[in-house]
């Protein structure tokens, strides 16, 4: 193994057969899990400078805001319809249609609303972060800023991970509401309930007296707080490994979008497995 | 005084360097040509710090480059400029912003201090007029101009021209030139100029050294170099690898 003049591991040779080939995909794969790991290390050990960048991550989590509300939105509010008309036609069968509220709003801030929420932000911002450091690393505006001895990490990593960190538990929140509001249309133009029972039944799911709201609207949340991170981290890192010219930058895009993805999926399942199985009748 | 002493650097099986031994006098703009791949970058990368050799000693006024911690590096490169081929600004910063990004990020300046240093050098390149511009506004000429300017902001006492004039025209070209050589005069700063260009050579070197296969194969005055017998540098210096 080596490291290029930025330090980031790479493979010294590429397999000459299949196995040695997938050995040498699965050893960079590695080293790029490695790198990714030790930049969140670095974005956390850098925190203290956050308020130096304050300016650049409040910029940074509007930009991200503007540009992931409309598709949120959208995605949140026609998946809520979508899941809604399934659920309640099932429910129907059954004779329990009035539970749509319910499974509506105890669904989309369990798991809908989160997961939606970062993987629109991950096609949306993840991309534009990559696509940005991807293209500054090929043109060694990265290399300036280490010539200049100012911490790549410190200057274009921080904000972006804190502006996505703090961003994707706001757009959970809205995507959640918008989800449920999609819900109540199919609700009521098709499922045949009234307006009032079936927010009456989102209300019961998702007020708690003593904590206000119930483990499942802070467990979304938390899930939205690590995606953000996650998928801040990833793009920064994909575009932080850039090499190659366009092509290169195209690659990490493509990459630093199909890495968040996956892990979002995966950090979804864990998160939902520590918060309903291991933490199972605790609150929060 | 900036040192290579027999500097080796492979990358895989690829040997770029191959014991160079290279002196660059104080005050005195040293040009370094050879053909692509011979290892002028990476000579300048391992000046800076960017990279360090497989073997042999790096040295910035008897200090070895390699041995550097990272506040040392830091010093180091204070004392230090880098002009990138196509000077490498922040693209969401203006003109202004860019140059002003050294001494803003170190902190040791007050804003009057840094906005009256930036006016100064801006000055100096000829870019007064397009401070508030962002890279994108801006020619290919008056990016490098303002890369310049970022160099010398810290004020230097090197600084390492990569590539000044790569996908320049010739007349943007001999006015980098002439702020190359400007900046020796008036800043006594010393300079390694990375270059394929003869007529860079010419305009901005007082010494030219070339490499070839990793290692230096000739050095000296510029009219030293043109009356070499070594074919080589015959033709770079005759403009024939131009």
């Amino acid at each position: 193994m080596t490291a290029d003049g930025d330090g980031i591991p790479v493979e010294e040779r590429p397999g000459t057969t299949p196995i040695h080939g997938l050995g040498g995909s699965f050893r960079q794969a590695s080293l790029d899990a490695g790198f990714t790991v030790a930049l969140l290390l670095r974005t956390v050990a850098a925190l203290p400078y956050l308020p130096r960048r304050m300016r650049f991550t409040l910029d940074a989590a509007y930009a991200a805001g503007v540009r992931a509300l409309p598709v949120t939105i959208a995605v949140a509010f026609f998946s809520g319809m979508i899941l809604a008309l399934q659920t309640g036609l099932t429910l129907q069968t059954f004779g329990q249609t009035s539970l749509v509220g319910q499974v509506m709003a105890l669904a989309m801030c369990r798991e809908m609303g989160p997961m939606m929420t970062a993987i629109v932000l991950a096609a949306t911002v993840g991309s534009k972060i990559a696509a940005e450091l991807g293209t500054m690393k090929v043109s060694d505006e990265v290399t300036a800023l280490d010539v200049m001895s100012i911490d790549p990490t410190n200057y274009l990593v921080l904000p972006r991970v804190a502006a996505l960190t703090i961003m994707c538990p706001v757009l959970t929140a809205l995507s959640d509401l918008m989800g449920i509001v999609g819900g109540s249309v199919v609700a009521t133009a098709q499922l045949g309930l009234s307006q009032d029972l079936y927010w009456n039944t989102v209300l019961d799911a998702l007020y708690a007296p003593e904590t206000l709201f119930p483990k499942d609207v802070y467990a979304g949340l938390i899930k939205g707080l690590v995606f953000g991170a996650t998928i801040a981290t990833v793009a920064c890192s994909t575009g932080l490994r850039a090499r190659g010219g366009a092509l290169g930058v195209g690659r990490a895009v493509q990459h630093a979008v199909m890495t968040s993805v996956i892990l979002i999926i995966v950090f979804g399942y864990w998160f939902s497995w520590l918060f309903y199985d291991l933490l199972r009748g605790k609150e929060l | 005084m900036i040192e290579l002493r027999s500097v080796h650097k492979r990358f895989d099986s690829l040997v770029v360097l191959d014991g160079l031994d290279l002196t660059i006098p104080e005050g005195k703009n040293f040009v370094l040509m050879g053909r692509s791949g011979t290892g002028k970058s990476v000579t300048l990368q391992h000046v800076i710090g960017i990279l360090d050799p497989d073997r042999g000693e790096v040295l910035v006024d008897g200090q070895s480059v390699p041995d550097l911690d990272r506040k040392g590096l830091q010093q180091l490169r204070k004392n230090m400029g880098y002009l990138f081929q196509n000077g490498a600004l922040i693209n969401w910063l203006t003109v202004h912003e860019n140059v002003a990004l050294p001494l803003k990020e170190t902190g040791d300046c007050a804003r009057s201090e840094v906005d009256d240093r930036v006016h100064e050098l801006l000055s100096l390149v000829g870019m007064s007029q397009a401070a508030h511009k962002r890279p994108g506004q801006i020619s290919g000429g008056m990016k490098l101009r303002t890369g310049l300017a970022r160099a010398l902001i810290t004020e230097p006492r090197y600084v390492l021209y990569d590539e000044p004039n790569a996908g320049l025209d010739p007349i943007l070209s001999m006015s980098i030139h002439r702020l190359i050589a400007e900046v020796r005069d008036r800043l006594g700063v010393t300079g390694l100029v990375v270059t394929h260009s003869r007529q860079c050579a010419c305009d901005t070197g007082d010494q030219i050294g070339v490499l070839d296969k990793g290692r230096l194969v000739a050095q000296g005055t510029v009219e030293e170099m043109q009356n070499s017998d070594i074919p080589l540098v015959r033709d770079f210096l005759s403009g024939h690898a131009d």
